[in-house]
């Protein structure tokens, strides 16, 4: 038998993983499930290609299929996904966050991403699109597994990004007030913490890495604009099964979520994929509704 | 004038089972206040159920019950309002947007179980051949549909006059309580989380109903029926009506529809072949959009009943 649904299983749940660090902090933070987190995804995969479309397409470095340009367009587009958040929270969620209720925002992030992922198909339609589609050598690294060089740089991409957010939010004020404000907003308040800047911080931070999110499944996968509304199920279930708040969490639910699609796939059949993040989450509502590293509220 | 009729009872049909499906979401969030952003899903439990109950045997699909067609709504609600209260059971003890997560998960399993348990949802080719009331006159077009509309339009009045009651009742009263102050509700021995579940159970009922008449009255179901497209759809419907009147929802399902089909068919006859899909997209951004601004500046609706102070 081939191990090789371990090394797909890992690479979807660095996605589903990534994502799911911002359904995390928004919840923890802002209060709500944020429905519109999949689109920053797709949004933030069109802009990188519309970048690189704007540099004169990509000569690749190879033995990856990519070059210079969508690493630079990769950083242009997370600052226009955190920009297209800041601007969403400015029109919409922080106008209804102020009246208190906050199923409201809820449905404002559900009626907003309707909006946005329909944007998507009027303006790119819903045909997949790539960011190349050069065919890759996969390199064995026995027990059946293969990989290629773009998955082994979009492994060590999340790595980074990961181990960056981790030492962000132990080691720096900004990380600390963050945890500060998730856990008690009113006594953070008292104690003189900036609170729009925290908020913004959380959508620039959740917008930024859902972007890299969907530049790794544009690359490793394909670009269409219901690429996040197909995440949003395993990005919630990872968020919740790590533990709301959680960014290690939020990655290593990823992780479990992303194997057990892997697994279902290769042992029961790819059409059941989609099931597997809702089983996940209803045994975790079930059985330990805090999940993996959450506090039981009091 | 006679296509003009038989397109009218058409459209109010369309647009009465609509309102069908809102009036159980009104009694889920209007007043109760719970968040269901599966709506497709559940709309589709009901829709199958009948459907395979009711329709004729067919070889690579379960069936052939020959029940008839009223029996076949019932079991439609009883089947969804289970599935609806399992839901509810798994997540309303919980915050309030697990209810929102797990619905959208139920919308996503159900449209899997459709497209892919071929066994029992016939996958995407559907459930054909489900029987239709007055299936007799089928051949005369108005008279068909004015009797379909009929049945319908008795339908949505029973459901209507039904919610109406019963938001009137204690019971009701419990449900507006718990929305309002829940910890005074509490307080006074009421069971949240049993209150809530009741009310998403038979919210659920009302929409696996409609479902089933919808299924009833086209005659064929397949998997792409019961896209988001849908939830959203009966969302705006209900905000446009005015979330906690039943008589808003049902005059929101009729205007809104009205808009849809006017602008698809104004986009139809202007907008050239390659664009109709592009067009279509932007409808959908539209009501996006509409949801969104009256959130902010109408949350009361347009038809809803006048917030006392």
């Amino acid at each position: 038998m081939s191990l090789q649904f371990l090394l797909d299983g890992v690479i979807a749940g660095s996605m589903i993983g990534l994502g799911a660090i911002g359904v995390t902090l928004t919840y923890s933070i802002l209060r709500f499930s944020n429905f519109a987190h999949g689109d920053f995804m797709a949004w933030g995969a069109y802009a990188a290609l519309a970048v690189v479309g704007a540099l004169g397409g990509s000569t690749a470095l190879k033995p990856l299929s990519f070059g210079l340009p969508l690493l630079v367009a990769l950083v242009v587009a997370m600052a226009l996904t955190a920009l297209l958040a800041l601007v969403l929270d400015w029109l919409l969620f922080a106008r209804l966050r102020a009246r208190g209720q906050s199923i409201i925002v809820v449905m404002a992030s559900f009626g907003a991403s309707m909006a946005l992922r329909s944007l998507l198909e009027f303006i790119f339609t819903s045909r997949p699109t790539y960011f190349s589609r050069a065919i890759q050598m996969a390199t064995p690294l026995g027990l059946g597994i293969k990989i290629t060089a773009d998955q082994v740089a979009l492994l060590l991409l999340t790595l980074v990004l990961v181990v960056g957010m981790h030492l962000f939010m132990a080691h720096s004020q900004r990380g600390r007030e963050m945890r500060a404000y998730s856990q008690n907003p009113a006594l953070a308040k008292v104690v003189g913490i900036d609170v729009a800047a925290v908020v913004r911080a959380t959508w620039v931070i959740g917008a930024a890495l859902a972007c890299a999110s969907g530049v790794m499944v544009g690359v490793l996968v394909q670009i269409r604009p219901l690429m996040g509304l197909s995440l949003l199920l395993p990005m919630f279930a990872a968020a919740i099964l790590g533990g709301i708040g959680s960014v290690r969490g939020a990655v290593l639910g990823g992780l479990i979520i992303g194997l057990s699609e892997a697994a279902a796939v290769q042992f029961v059949g790819a059409e059941w994929r989609q099931a597997v993040a809702f089983v996940i989450l209803m045994a975790v509502l079930l059985i330990r509704p805090i999940g993996l590293f959450g506090v039981a509220e009091r | 004038m006679i296509d003009l009729l038989g397109y009218g009872a058409f459209f109010l049909s369309t647009a009465l089972i609509f309102g069908l499906i809102a009036l159980g979401l009104n009694l889920q969030w209007g007043l109760t206040g719970l968040f269901n952003v599966g709506i497709a899903g559940f709309v589709a439990i009901g829709a199958y159920s009948s459907a395979i109950l009711t329709s004729p045997d067919t070889p690579d699909r379960i069936g052939g019950f020959g029940w008839p067609i009223v029996a076949g709504w019932l079991a439609a609600a009883l089947i969804t309002a289970g599935a609806a209260a399992f839901t509810g059971y798994a997540t309303l003890r919980l915050k309030a947007d697990y209810l929102a997560i797990t619905t959208f998960g139920v919308a996503v399993v159900v449209q899997l179980v459709a497209l892919n348990a071929q066994g029992l949802t016939g996958g995407p080719f559907g459930v054909a051949f489900i029987p239709r009331p007055f299936a007799s006159v089928q051949d005369q077009a108005v008279l068909f549909n004015f009797a379909n509309l009929g049945v319908i339009a008795v339908v949505t009045l029973a459901a209507y006059l039904a919610l109406e009651r019963l938001s009137r009742s204690p019971w009701g009263r419990v449900l507006r309580a718990l929305r309002e102050d829940e910890r005074a509700a509490i307080a006074l021995g009421k069971s949240a989380q049993s209150y809530r579940i009741q009310a998403f159970a038979v919210g659920g009922a009302v929409m696996g109903l409609a479902g089933a008449v919808q299924a009833h009255f086209i005659g064929f179901i397949a998997p792409d029926n019961y896209l988001p497209t849908l939830t959203f759809q009966v969302w705006a419907m209900l905000m446009v009506g005015g979330s906690g009147s039943n008589r808003g929802a049902l005059l929101g399902s009729i205007v809104v529809w009205a808009i849809w089909v006017g602008s698809g068919t104004v986009t139809a006859s202007l907008v050239p072949q390659d664009w109709q899909a592009r067009a279509a997209s932007l409808q959908i951004v539209a009501i996006g959009v509409m949801l969104c601004l009256i959130l902010l500046w109408r949350p009361q609706g347009f038809f809803g009943p006048r917030r006392r102070q």
